[in-house]
């Protein structure tokens, strides 16, 4: 039965969700407001919009640091984790989906209880072994941690989305002759695609913006840009234009992917919760 | 060549077994029709068959070579799904096409097979649609195109037309009878329709919670059951059934006639009854009727039989053509 909805109930809805996207948006919205300030307005709070607008700020983090190779490093670290993960958790996600056992569904818990486990707790030991096989301060190094830290995330999205498609489909493809590997490559990830695509998304934002591993591990080779962000607050201070012109050269990237993707985005997070 | 030979092929799932030891002979070029209940265990009899499923015991041989422990894509098989299962990112022509290039053959002899499968099966204007794009009917054609073009040595059938409005069944039933007498390969077929069996089938193989009941012609299975089971499956409108005094009286625990078995009166008969409902067909009169002391009973009419709800008749059954069964629900005999 449709539920009568008054004029004014909607109007309260509507302030509401507008509040709630505002306040989230807002924190982004200042910081790049903030980055055309001098440091003097932006610690004075000016008005809205009403302050002299400089690009200072923006050249000068351009001269003082290596925005390009921290830019590199991040791309190489978030795609290349995500290459990885996914070469690990398609097989994975197939098993799991398509040749269920008794012990799966625990084996997923198992995996995404790992991801409750605070990354500090496992800091010394990771740090002691990427010093002694001298991985810390490199690409490799961080790929691995980032593939690690965000592949039960990926393996469970993966399994989400193959399970929605019809175990019949692929057994067809066996008495049509193709092999795992065909049936892999030619029936399961065309039709997976939407899920991959969204599963992939994800994983880049995940390890963009990853931040303990990224300042833990690494110095000045393979500091990606949430390390560069980092290095704006220094013990003379907050240069809080400085920075926040820093934050948004190192967010706008991953911001740009995520509007032109926010469709892809929403329905894989949102992808079989409702049949 | 495609004979099929099932020698003592169980399956279990888990500690439920299913399928319990059961053999089977299929000769090369038969239409052979599984038909039992849900839950009979016919479909996992025919993915035994196909190897998407691992038989617990005993042996499956094709054309004498013992297949047991092969995987699906080197049995030599082809199989239409309940579901079609095509492809829905690929065109007809790359759905028809795929177990082809899957065998590795070259693009110019994959067009010519996909062309001439199209052909056969009206499918020339549809060749580059996708299957969303497509009706019921004009998909199942694709199923079956995508098995003709493999030129198996059988062809396995699951419930393939059970997605289908009656009328398209009936028109696709006939399409794939035409198909066997064309092709002349070995087809099994599963169904739970006891019509499809009957109207498909040179062998109909009667399943029942795993066991085989029986196996024969269809009028083999009609006209001398084995059991009550075969029985009530095989005809429609099903067998009465009458137990008690008056199967006693002809030295039975239960006899089964025919509807049209029962020879009707409005003078009276061995038995007598009210008419419930009467279903007049033109070609033939089915009378529902409430049989004093042994209960509904349906009869069968030729033509027009002028009897209406409430009118009192006699049933008499042609003691020639009458079924009897034991306690134990065997057929006897004698």
């Amino acid at each position: 039965m449709a539920r009568n909805v008054t004029t004014g109930q909607k109007a309260f809805w509507t302030v509401c969700a507008w509040t709630v996207g505002i306040a989230i948006f807002f924190p982004i919205f200042w910081t790049v407001l903030t980055s055309f300030k001098t440091e003097a307005e932006a610690v004075r709070a000016p008005a809205l919009f009403d302050f002299d607008w400089t690009l200072e700020n923006y050249s000068t983090v351009f001269d003082r640091s290596p925005y390009a190779r921290h830019f590199l490093n991040s791309v190489v670290i978030a795609v290349g984790s995500t290459i990885v993960a996914l070469i690990i958790a398609v097989p994975a996600a197939w098993a799991m989906a398509f040749s269920p056992t008794k012990r799966t569904r625990g084996l997923l818990m198992w995996m995404l209880s790992t991801k409750m486990l605070p990354p500090v707790g496992v800091l010394i030991p990771i740090y002691l072994l990427f010093r002694d096989t001298g991985l810390l301060d490199t690409r490799t190094g961080l790929v691995i941690v980032m593939t690690l830290v965000n592949l039960p995330i990926v393996i469970w999205m993966l399994f989400t989305y193959f399970r929605e498609i019809p175990g019949e489909i692929l057994e067809a493809a066996r008495m049509d002759g193709a092999s795992l590997k065909s049936e892999i490559l030619y029936v399961l990830t065309p039709m997976a695609l939407p899920g991959i695509a969204s599963t992939m998304l994800l994983n880049v934002i995940l390890a963009w913006n990853e931040a303990f591993w990224t300042l833990t591990l690494t110095a000045a080779n393979a500091a990606p840009l949430t390390a560069f962000i980092a290095s704006y607050s220094s013990p003379e201070g907050l240069f809080y234009a400085k920075l926040s012109a820093a934050s948004t050269m190192a967010i706008a990237p991953v911001l740009i992917l995520g509007w032109f993707s926010q469709k892809q985005l929403v329905r894989g997070l949102t992808f079989g919760a409702v049949k | 060549m495609g004979s099929i030979t099932l020698k003592g092929v169980t399956k279990r799932f888990d500690d439920v077994e299913v399928i319990p030891p059961l053999d089977l002979s299929i000769e090369d070029g038969e239409f052979v029709v599984f038909v039992g209940p849900s839950g009979c265990g016919k479909s996992t009899l025919l993915r035994l068959i196909a190897g998407l499923e691992d038989v617990s015991g005993g042996h499956i041989e094709l054309d004498g070579r013992d297949v047991t422990e092969l995987p699906p894509s080197k049995r030599g098989l082809a199989m239409v799904f309940q579901s079609y299962a095509l492809y829905p990112h690929m065109t007809v022509r790359k759905n028809i096409g795929f177990p082809l290039k899957m065998a590795g053959l070259e693009q110019s002899a994959i067009d010519a097979k996909v062309e001439a499968a199209a052909k056969v099966l009206n499918l020339g204007d549809y060749i580059e649609r996708r299957p969303g794009q497509l009706s019921g009917g004009q998909r199942q054609r694709v199923a079956i195109g995508r098995a003709i073009v493999r030129e198996p040595s059988s062809f396995l059938f699951d419930e393939p037309l059970s997605n289908l409005d009656a009328a398209l069944r009936g028109t696709m039933r006939l399409e794939i009878s035409e198909l066997h007498n064309t092709l002349k390969t070995t087809m099994v077929y599963v169904t739970h329709d006891q019509v499809e069996a009957m109207t498909m089938a040179d062998k109909i193989v009667v399943l029942n919670k795993g066991n085989i009941e029986q196996v024969g012609s269809p009028l083999e299975l009609y006209k001398n059951p084995v059991s009550l089971f075969v029985a009530g499956f095989i005809g429609s409108p099903a067998m009465n059934m009458v137990t008690g005094e008056p199967a006693a009286r002809h030295g039975a625990h239960t006899i089964g006639v025919r509807p049209e078995h029962l020879r009707l009166s409005t003078e009276g008969g061995e038995w007598s009854g009210t008419v419930g409902v009467a279903e007049h067909l033109g070609s033939d009169t089915f009378l529902h009727v409430e049989v004093d002391g042994i209960g509904t009973m349906t009869a069968r009419a030729d033509g027009e039989f002028p009897a209406r709800h409430g009118d009192r008749i006699g049933l008499t059954p042609d003691t020639a053509r009458l079924h009897r069964f034991d306690a134990a629900g065997a057929a006897m005999t004698a």
